[in-house]
Formats: C-alpha cells, sequence, structure tokens
C-alpha cells in the first residue's frame, strides 16, 4: 500500500517530461491535458493517502527509495515519509495545482504551441519539486525540493524571456532565493555536524542532546531560508517583481504553495524552534514587521497583480508570526485557507487582465462587476475571506493567530489588527477599483469585455467554495467547534504553544478584529467605488507607491557597491593585474626567442665554434666537478 | 719514450686541426684539418695500445692487450678514406656548379 507514495511525484514527473520533450509535436489541447491529468491523479493519489492518515492517526511508513549519499559515518537516504502535516500540504498543492492548471489551458491557449508545452513542462516540473520538498523524510530531500522549486520559479517568472525587465525579474527572485537558501544549508551542515543525521525521524527525538547555541543558530539559519523562499524582510523584493509571469503562475507558485514552504518547514521544525527563545522572537518580529510593510505598499499599488504580490508577502508574515508564537497549527490553517482565497485572487486578477487584453492597471478598469459576474463574484467573496469576515475561512485561520498572538504579548495582537485593517482597506480599494463605480479604460476594451471560458470560471467557482467553507476545518471551541484540523495535526506539531484565553476575552478579541476589518472594508468602498484615485500619489502616499524605496536602498548599499567591486576587479585586477602578467609571460617568450634567433646565423664555422667551445666547457665542468658541488652545498 | 710525448703531440695536432676547421674557408683546407684531428686520435689510440702492452709483456705473460686501439685505428683509417672520396666528391661537384670552395659561400639554405 505504501508503494502508492511514489506515485505522488511520479506523476508531475511524468508530465513534465512528455511535455517538455514531446512539446514541438503535440497539439495545445493534448499538452494542458496531460499536464492537467498528470495533477490530478497526483490529486486522487494523495486523497488516498490523506485518508489513509487520518484513518490510522499514524504516518505511512515509506521505505527509502535508495541511499542518496553514504560517506563512511553517516548516510542520507532518498527517502519521503508522509504523516498529517505532508499528506495535509499534498491536498493543497495537488488540489489548488489541479484547478489552477486547468486555468491556465485556457488562459495560455493564445501562446504558441511550443512555448505552451515549455509552460505545462515547467509547472508539471514545479509541482514535482513542491512534492519532493513536502514529502522528503530528511532536510536534504526538502532541500532538493527547495532548489526545485526556486529553480521552476525562476524559469516561469522568465516565461516571456523576449522581456528584459522580466528576465531581470526573474534573475532577483532566483538570486534572493539562493540568499536565504545558502542560510538553509548552513543549517543542514551543522545539523548534521552535531547530530550526524538529517532525517527528522532522528533529528527531533535527539534535539537535547544539542546546546542552546546550536539550537539557535540552526534554527536562525533555517529562518534565514526561510526568509528568501516565503518573502520575508530582508529578502521579501524579489516577489512583487515575480509579477512578471503568467498570471496563473503568480497564483501557484507566487501566493499558493512555493512561498509557503518557509511555512512548512519551519513547522516541521517546530521540535527545534520551540526550543529556541531567540529564534522564535526573531520569526515573530519578522513576521509581523513584513505584514505591516508589506500592507502599507499595498495600499498605494495600482497595479492588480502588485497588490496581490503585497498582500501575499502581508499574509506570510500573518503565518511566521503565528509560528514565531508557538502557534503552528494556526500558521498552517492560514497556509491552506490563504493558498484558497489567494489563488482565487490571482486567477481572478488573470480573468480581468484576460478580459481587458492585458491591462493591469486599475485605474483603467472600474465597473467591471456587470461585465464579468462569475469573476466578480468569486473575486468579492475571495475578498472577504481574506479581510477576516466571519464565517468566511479568513477569519477562522487569522483569528487563531491573533488570539495565539494576543497570549504572547498584546503588542502582537495590536500591530495584527492594524495589519488586518490595513488588509481589508487594500484588498476592498482593489474591489471597489476593479468592480465598481465606472469603466474607465478605452472604448476597444470595452467593446471586448467578455466573462472568461468555463474552464477558468469552474476553478474559480471551486476555490471560491473552499474560500468560504475552508474555515470549517478549524472553528475554535469557543465558537462550539472542535478544531479538527488541531486534532489531526497534533502528532505532527508536537510543541505547539496552549494559550489559555478567557473565553470572554476570546469573544472580544474576535469582536475588535471583525469590527475594524468591516470599518476598514466600509472606508474603502465608499470612498473608492464613485471616486477612484486616478492620478500619480504625493507626499506619503508616493513613499508607499514607490514601496518605501527599499528597492533603491538595497540597490544603492548592495548593488551598486557590488557593482563598483566587480569594475576594479574587471578594469584593474582582471585587465592590468592577471592579463599582465599572462600576456607579459608571452612577450617574455616572443622576446627571447627573437634573440635566440641571431644565434643561428647559417654560417658553419659558427655552429662548430659553439660545439667546441661547449665541449671544453663540459670538460672543464667534468674536471671540477668536486668543487662544484662542494660550492653548491655551500649556497643551498 | 714516455707516453707524455705523444700525448702532447697528440694533441697539439688535434688543437691545430680545430683551429683550421674553425677559421679556414677554404673547403679543402677544412677537409685536411678534419683528417689532421682524425690522425691525431690514431696516433693517440696507437700510443696507448703499445703502452698497454709493454705493460702487459713487462708482467711476463703472452698477451694480447692493446690489440683493440690498433683496431680502432683501422676502422677510423677505413672510414676516413671512405669519407675523403665523398667528400672530394662533393667539393669537386660544389666546385661545377658555384665555382668556389669557399664554405662561407654555402650558407644558401639559411631562412
Amino acid at each position: 500500500m505504501n508503494k502508492l507514495v511514489y506515485l505522488v511525484p511520479l506523476f508531475p514527473l511524468a508530465g513534465f517530461l512528455i511535455n517538455g520533450l514531446l512539446r514541438k509535436s503535440l497539439s495545445k489541447g493534448i499538452i494542458g491535458f496531460i499536464g492537467s491529468a498528470a495533477i490530478l491523479a497526483s490529486f486522487v493519489v494523495s486523497l488516498v493517502l490523506f485518508f489513509q492518515v487520518k484513518g490510522s492517526g499514524a504516518a505511512i511508513p515509506v521505505e527509502p527509495l535508495f541511499t542518496f549519499i553514504n560517506a563512511d559515518t553517516f548516510k542520507i537516504d532518498f527517502a519521503f515519509q508522509v504523516d498529517q502535516l505532508s499528506s495535509l500540504f499534498l491536498l493543497i498543492i495537488t488540489g489548488v495545482g489541479f484547478l489552477i492548471h486547468v486555468y491556465s489551458a485556457a488562459y495560455m491557449h493564445e501562446e504558441p504551441e511550443q512555448h505552451v508545452g515549455r509552460y505545462f513542462a515547467y509547472l508539471n516540473l514545479f509541482v514535482f519539486s513542491m512534492l519532493l520538498l513536502v514529502m522528503g523524510a530528511n532536510y536534504v530531500i526538502m532541500f532538493i525540493g527547495w532548489e526545485g522549486v526556486g529553480l521552476c520559479s525562476y524559469l516561469l517568472i522568465g516565461y516571456w524571456f523576449k522581456n528584459n525587465d522580466y528576465n531581470y525579474a526573474a534573475k532577483k527572485a532566483f538570486i534572493m532565493n539562493r540568499i536565504g537558501d545558502l542560510g538553509f544549508l548552513l543549517a543542514v551542515f551543522w545539523l548534521l555536524s552535531k547530530l550526524g543525521t538529517v532525517s527528522f525521524n532522528e533529528v527531533f527525538p535527539q534535539v537535547s542532546r544539542l546546546t542552546p547555541t546550536d539550537i539557535t543558530g540552526i534554527t536562525v539559519l533555517l529562518f534565514v531560508g526561510a526568509m528568501g523562499k516565503s518573502a520575508q524582510i530582508p529578502l521579501y523584493t524579489w516577489l512583487p517583481d515575480a509579477m512578471a509571469g503568467p498570471t496563473p503562475v503568480s497564483a501557484l507558485i507566487h501566493a499558493a504553495t512555493m512561498v509557503t514552504a518557509g511555512i512548512y518547514m519551519v513547522a516541521r521544525s517546530n521540535a527545534l524552534y520551540s526550543l529556541s527563545e531567540v529564534a522564535q522572537h526573531l520569526v515573530a518580529i519578522v513576521g509581523i514587521a513584513t505584514a505591516l510593510l508589506s500592507a502599507t505598499i499595498a495600499i498605494k499599488q495600482n497595479d492588480i497583480k502588485k497588490v496581490l504580490a503585497y498582500s501575499t508577502v502581508s499574509q506570510l508574515g500573518y503565518m511566521f508570526l503565528g509560528l514565531g508564537v508557538g502557534a503552528y497549527t494556526g500558521a498552517v490553517f492560514h497556509v491552506m485557507t490563504h493558498a484558497f482565497f489567494k489563488a482565487l485572487l490571482f486567477l481572478g486578477a488573470g480573468s480581468v487582465i484576460h478580459a481587458m487584453h492585458h491591462e493591469q492597471d486599475i485605474r483603467n478598469m472600474g465597473g467591471l462587476k456587470k461585465h464579468l459576474p462569475a469573476t466578480h463574484w468569486t473575486f468579492l467573496l475571495a475578498c472577504i475571506a481574506i479581510s477576516g469576515i466571519p464565517p468566511f475561512s479568513g477569519f477562522f485561520s487569522k483569528d487563531e493567530i491573533l488570539a495565539a498572538a494576543y497570549a504572547h504579548s498584546p503588542v502582537y495582537w495590536v500591530l495584527g489588527v492594524i495589519g488586518a485593517a490595513m488588509t481589508a482597506f487594500y484588498m476592498f480599494r482593489l474591489y471597489a477599483t476593479t468592480f465598481l463605480g465606472q469603466f474607465r479604460g478605452t472604448h476597444e476594451q470595452e467593446h471586448h469585455l467578455h466573462e472568461s471560458p468555463k474552464a477558468m470560471t469552474i476553478p474559480l467557482i471551486i476555490l471560491a467554495v473552499l474560500s468560504v467553507i475552508g474555515g470549517m476545518v478549524g472553528v475554535p471551541e469557543v465558537l462550539g467547534g472542535h478544531h479538527e484540523l488541531h486534532a489531526f495535526l497534533a502528532p505532527v506539531l508536537t510543541t505547539e504553544t496552549h494559550h489559555e484565553i478567557s473565553h470572554s476575552t476570546e469573544y472580544a478579541l474576535m469582536g475588535i478584529s471583525v469590527a475594524v476589518a468591516a470599518v476598514a472594508i466600509f472606508i474603502a468602498v465608499s470612498k473608492y467605488s464613485k471616486k477612484p484615485e486616478l492620478g500619480e500619489p504625493a507626499g506619503f502616499g508616493k513613499v508607499l507607491a514607490d514601496k518605501w524605496y527599499i528597492d533603491e536602498l538595497y540597490n544603492n548599499i548592495i548593488v551598486k557597491p557590488l557593482g563598483a567591486l566587480a569594475g576594479v576587479l574587471k578594469n584593474v585586477v582582471e585587465k592590468s593585474g592577471i592579463d599582465g602578467a599572462v600576456n607579459g609571460v608571452g612577450r617574455f617568450v616572443k622576446y627571447s626567442a627573437r634573440q635566440l634567433r641571431l644565434l643561428q646565423s647559417g654560417q658553419v664555422g659558427g655552429y662548430i665554434l659553439f660545439m667546441v667551445l661547449s665541449i671544453v666547457v663540459l670538460f672543464l665542468l667534468f674536471w671540477n666537478q668536486a668543487m662544484i658541488t662542494q660550492f653548491l652545498n655551500k649556497i643551498f | 719514450m714516455p707516453i707524455q710525448y705523444y700525448i702532447a703531440l697528440a694533441s697539439a695536432l688535434f688543437c691545430i686541426g680545430v683551429v683550421g676547421v674553425l677559421t679556414r674557408r677554404n673547403a679543402i683546407i677544412v677537409f685536411m684539418c678534419i683528417e689532421l684531428m682524425l690522425n691525431a686520435v690514431n696516433l693517440l689510440l696507437v700510443a696507448f695500445s703499445k703502452m698497454h702492452y709493454a705493460k702487459a709483456a713487462a708482467a711476463g705473460a703472452v698477451t694480447t692487450a692493446g690489440t683493440e686501439g690498433q683496431l680502432f685505428v683501422f676502422f677510423i683509417m677505413v672510414v676516413a678514406a671512405a669519407e675523403v672520396s665523398v667528400g672530394l666528391a662533393i667539393i669537386v661537384m660544389m666546385y661545377r656548379n658555384v665555382h668556389s670552395v669557399d664554405v662561407n659561400f654555402l650558407n644558401r639554405l639559411k631562412n
């Protein structure tokens, strides 16, 4: 039965190979079908595995596939493991992934055939890597997946490789990720040197053998990895730029799955994190700071995808806040609900962009409500869900994180609620500017406005349903639920902090956050539905619109000095130093050869003279051998 | 006569030959100088051969000591004779072609 586990990553890999190799001979329809079918097959197997785990309440034992690294004292197996946490992630990845594949098949149908093949091959490879990441039974396999998703992200951001800006964005994402990966890798080395193993089953029972310094070092370095992959301060700037890729890619990779890899990794390592106060504080502070910073930026963005990108960064910040205060279930819960509504938002945005013929500026939209009814309604539901209005899914997950944050420190809670208010505000600013009011685009655009095809709207509707009811798996006890997710994940998230807050306090916290969000929604809708801001922002708004000048800051303090250093190395060290040495040797040989050539005069007498002189010298040397040896001995 | 005399004479002949080869431009003289060097060596070989034979005979035995030296001399004379015939033929041909026996004139393979 456990052989079934291998099938989960196998299908996307097969899809990748078929689509990648045969991209020039298959038609677009077949490519889309193969790509989607591979993920659907994975999803079905994942469902079976999920219910198996749920039924038995234990991880499915999986034999290692083969020994990946075998070096003297340590051995790293290429091994999978499917437990509660990974089976949940499997469902999210393959489920949401399947919907996005189906959507992509329609969204990308204008592209030329071999590019569609390339697109679906990358997409399948991404799903494969992501499955490897969550199914790996040790940090090394996780790292393979970790790198694989980074690579696919790079390939897909740069999908339209003829546009240099997009290539630049792809490179930026890859390099930022690599910085984080270095931290991850160092943490793995550290773990290996201290414990001699990287397998989850062996590391977590042995954490008591590590000194506090080791644990802090390892967890902080792992978190550096998470910062890169999950776009946290200071490595978050790649994610908004990653919107250069096709919109379904943004939905799948840069909203629903890849960016949650960091959350998964920290939740997986909860046994380590719970032992390090420093790391937990760091995670929480970075999380809430990212949540607030990116929320402020999102308020003033005018590109529909940029708003969603900053919103993603902000929501990831919430998840890290949850992880930092020990609410691991809350964070994983938010990953799940966020995957639903953020994928829905991006796909909705894709539908809008599709209808508007690649127009992404919300200032040129407006009044799309009546033209795109399905998109409009699903988008609205997603906005409500992300704003945290009960009983939509976002409310439950966000509330759980906020309650845990309150129990940890009310400051976190206050900041979290401010962030939630901003979330509600910018989401409804986006909604109102895009869908309400009057249409502000050109006549031609208005003429061509159309609802997207069924292949696009049906995934939207499914995701909308999930966004609405997805929270039901984690209804807290205070609202009369049982929090099934909590019970399900308990065997994996063993070090979860249990907060004891009185019911009255909890009601008050919920009431306040919902009220604040509702007020923010009301202000945003009333302000932007009638009179959206069309001009360029001024004053403080400009600072926000320009993203606090963080990109410029990085450019000035990191990129430019590095560029200058590289310039010095290139022009001075390389040109005059290394080139000089190499060319100097060449010139010397050439010069001495020219001088020596003169000896070959063509006069036989000269040659014979040299011969005779050489023989005389040899004789002299031979006779004075002893003396010469003595002399040499004296010198050396 | 002591062996040193022979060595001194042979060395003198050999040096005359070397200097002649190095300094003279006439091919025939150069040739003769080469012969001079060869014969200086012959003289030495014969002298040493005689010396070894005398030493062995003085020890009172019937001996063939020193015969190799004499043998080598014959070889050298034969080879020298062959060389002279070929060399002189070349010089004759050279004279026919360029009307000169100056060795410095023969550097046309240069460059």
